[in-house]
């Protein structure tokens, strides 16, 4: 047993004990281990810390992301570094925003079980299933809606029987509802117009040869839209 | 979860917090305000930074920790090191994998050119993933880009290089425009207007954003494009050094395979040089929001082979950051928390700033507290804080509020068994972003032919303080640029290598070191930060 400020954690089982209350990643770091895979952002955006664990009297796997899970006594883990997930390529602009776009690039989403892993391990608690079945219905607004906090750590497509790579089917679906679904921002085509005929071109040349004064003036005079 | 130590501080606070409510804790007097920062704001401070000894910018004041980290030798022995017959030979090399990376290798593979992307970590593992907040463009009918040029310079203490800046806010629309072409799933109204709102010095609301994901929809996408593209990424190794020819133009680099420990060589026409910020140096020993790779390596690298550094001297700190739970130290919590009047309380529950005085002097006040008067809060982990009591919120505007008001930080506090509403949180100042770096051009050229400089690790852009929304957009701009200018110049016969290539610069570099008296046998770039406990 370890003492009242620490715990017993087994890294691919081997045993350290470590102080409680740091996170998976600090635990690890704690007993020795320098990161080069397993370690990214340290913040919960990136995905690159997926980890797999067990604890004790617990016959279930869980997992979870190591910067952001606080270490267990007795916790039985490991990370996976890396996943060789199925990624297609496609060319976005040429593709259209439908069905057979999915399928045509990721035919095994039609073998998805409904056994819902895939939602059960996310750990940013996404309905990742549900964006499946939308996307096997061509709902595509709907998969980029459902998926869009997606950090891309693959803990799903690690754990589904029907070996479907959920965030790459998501990713696929986002870029093709916003470039062809998603209405476009007129304002913006108006700016470029007006850009490209150079309407700002000689005021933004004066800005750049006033002094530190004049801009200064200009600076503290300028209007704030509330 | 908090420890009964921290429960033991907390139940003080408590019990302050009625008598606190009327209280007004008073302002500082602008002699008290400039005395403060003088004694406690690390750029302030004449203990936070040093002269550089050796090098171009030579009698230059920076942190400390860059300073340590530009004056270590090189990985490599330039007596023994012989450039063996090159493993790739590309015509842009681009080293980074973050948002300027990769938009540097899009723009040059579009304009023609053959593309090696190098990155230390995974492609994508950067600060850009990170960033939530927004990316700023003045593209709306009451904004121009004169105005958003007066804000950034107003911005960064009238520092900023004109040109730079002038680069900055004329491509501003474009870059919207390539993202969301590249589908990028901004935050819009149904009509299709970009939602927009203010940050921090903006004049209009320009801040455009994708929920709370900004980045990582950006880097995402970046990512997903350059995969499609088919361009080469070789991750986990990072560049340990830059190759120069005969007359200093730089003609390549050395890579460091991080799991095989075998180096390679790339030759290349054109470099492109990405590799983001210096969080991780833990400048003046604080925490970080950056992510695990921001460790200078671009600066070190850059400089050895003759760029210019500017502005390192101001480092941009946020004064709330995360101090427990460990788990999310570092992070930003957002002003609003004091906006809707939570106050800043030491150990023994009593008040010390007025908690809405600007940033740089909050941050300052509460190291005061912590270092000087020793009555912050320290954790088991050694990280010192202060409270921020969030129970006022709800006291003084309702119960609900917190949640209401502040759901993401309420979330992310709950899942850690901290419930803020109910119970004050620890913070102290994070380090968040390195304002200067190496000089560059508008079009990203440095003072070393050949060598091109984008993001983060550049520096002129932002003067000596980057507005929030800033640095997606520089990153965007400025790679693109260095991109399309990467690939001309590679075609362009002036590029060839004249004479030798090699690592002639280390050797004089080296030789610079020894004579400014720094005998060591450590070595630069650092890679990455080791936390591993000391033994
Ligand atoms: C938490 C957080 C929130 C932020 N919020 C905002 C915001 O809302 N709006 C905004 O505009 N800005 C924001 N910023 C700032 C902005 O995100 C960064 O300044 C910007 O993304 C930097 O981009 P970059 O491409 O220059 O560097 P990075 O994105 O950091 O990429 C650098 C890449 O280079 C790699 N690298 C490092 N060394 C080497 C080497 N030796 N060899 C090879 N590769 C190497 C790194 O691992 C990394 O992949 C935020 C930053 C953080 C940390
Ligand atoms: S390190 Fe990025 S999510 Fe954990």
């Amino acid at each position: 047993m370890a003492s009242e400020n620490s715990i017993n954690i087994f890294v691919m089982g081997k045993k350290y004990e470590v102080p409680k209350g740091l996170t998976i990643m600090k635990a690890m770091e704690y007993a020795g281990y320098k990161f080069i895979r397993g370690a990214g952002c340290r913040g919960g955006f990136c995905g690159a810390c997926s980890t797999v664990y067990r604890v004790p009297g617990d016959y279930r796997i869980k997992v979870g992301l190591a910067c952001q899970t606080v270490a267990e006594e007795g916790m039985y883990l490991t990370q996976i570094p890396f996943y060789p997930a199925n990624k297609a390529t496609y060319d976005v602009e040429n593709e259209k925003a439908a069905l057979g776009t999915l399928l045509k690039y990721y035919p095994e989403l039609s073998r998805c079980v409904g056994c819902n892993t895939c939602t059960k391990v996310c750990p940013q608690e996404l309905k990742v299933m549900d964006y499946v079945n939308a996307a096997m219905r061509g709902d595509i607004a709907k998969v980029a809606d459902l998926s869009f906090d997606c950090i891309m750590c693959g803990l799903c497509a690690s754990r589904c029987p029907a070996e479907i790579v959920q965030y790459n089917v998501a990713i696929l679906a986002r870029r093709l509802y916003a470039r062809h679904m998603a209405p476009r921002a007129k304002h913006l085509e108006e700016r470029l117009e007006e850009m490209k005929a150079g309407k700002f071109d000689s005021q933004l040349d004066e800005m750049t040869r006033l002094d530190t004064a004049k801009l200064k003036e200009l600076y503290n005079a300028r209007d704030i839209e509330p | 979860m908090y420890t009964p130590e921290m429960k033991a501080s907390i139940e003080l606070v408590g019990r302050s917090r009625n008598r606190r409510l009327k209280e007004t804790f008073p302002r500082l007097t602008p002699d008290e305000k400039q005395k403060l920062l003088k004694d406690f704001h690390p750029d302030h401070r004449p203990d936070t930074l040093r002269e550089l000894k050796v090098g171009k910018s030579a009698g230059q004041r920076v942190p400390h920790e860059l300073a340590d980290v530009l004056e270590l030798k090189s990985h490599l022995d330039p007596d023994t090191f012989v450039l063996g017959s090159p493993d790739y030979e590309v015509d842009v090399l681009v080293i980074g994998g973050g948002g300027a990376g990769a938009s540097a290798a899009l723009m040059a593979q579009e304009s023609g050119a053959s593309v090696l992307l190098v990155t230390k970590l995974r492609l994508g593992d950067a600060n850009t993933m990170m960033a939530q907040g927004g990316i700023q463009a003045a593209d709306k009918a009451n904004d121009s880009p004169v105005i958003h040029y007066l804000d950034v310079m107003g911005g960064g203490g009238y520092f900023n290089k004109p040109d730079l800046v002038k680069a900055l806010v004329f491509d501003a629309p474009f870059v919207i425009r390539w993202l969301e072409d590249l589908g990028c799933m901004f935050s819009k109204l149904p009509d299709g207007t970009m939602e927009t709102i203010h940050g921090g010095g903006t004049s209009r609301k320009r801040m455009h954003f994708a929920r709370d994901y900004t980045g990582a929809e950006i880097m995402r996408t970046l990512r997903d494009e350059v995969r499609n593209r088919g361009i080469e990424v070789i991750e986990f190794s990072p560049a340990i050094e830059l190759l120069l020819d005969e007359e200093g133009k730089c003609a390549g680099a050395v890579l460091l395979n991080l799991e095989t420990n075998e180096k390679s060589i790339v030759r290349s026409r054109s470099t492109v040089l990405a590799t983001g910020g210096f969080g991780r140096l833990h400048v003046a020993g604080f925490p970080t929001t950056n992510h695990y790779g921001a460790t200078a390596d671009g600066l070190v690298m850059a400089y050895r082979a003759g760029a210019n550094l500017i502005y390192l001297d101001a480092t941009q700190f946020h004064p709330t950051g995360v101090a427990y739970p460990e788990q999310i130290l570092g992070q930003l919590v957002t002003e609003k928390v004091r906006g809707l009047g939570a106050q800043l309380v030491n150990a023994e529950g009593e008040q010390f700033v007025y908690p809405l005085e600007t940033r740089d002097a909050v941050s300052a006040a509460i190291i005061r507290e912590c270092v000087e008067r020793k009555k912050g809060f320290t954790t088991i982990t050694g990280q010192p804080g202060v409270w921020l009591d969030s129970p006022m919120i709800d006291l003084i505007h309702g119960k609900g509020t917190v949640e209401r008001e502040l759901p993401a930080m309420y979330r992310q506090y709950k899942r850690f068994g901290i419930d803020m509403s109910q119970e004050p949180i620890l913070i102290y100042p994070t380090l968040h972003y390195q304002n200067g770096g190496v000089e560059i051009d508008d079009e990203g050229r440095t003072a070393v032919p050949n060598l091109f400089v984008a993001g983060e690790t550049s520096g002129g852009v932002h003067g000596k303080n980057r507005l929030m929304g800033n640095s997606l957009l520089d990153i965007l701009v400025f790679g693109r640029r260095a991109g399309v200018a990467a690939a001309a110049n590679a075609k362009d016969g002036r590029s060839a290598p004249s004479g030798k290539v090699g690592i002639e610069h280390v050797r004089a570099y080296h030789r610079e070191l020894e004579k400014a008296g720094i005998i060591t046998d450590r070595v630069s770039p650092i890679l990455l930060p080791d936390y591993t406990r000391r033994r």
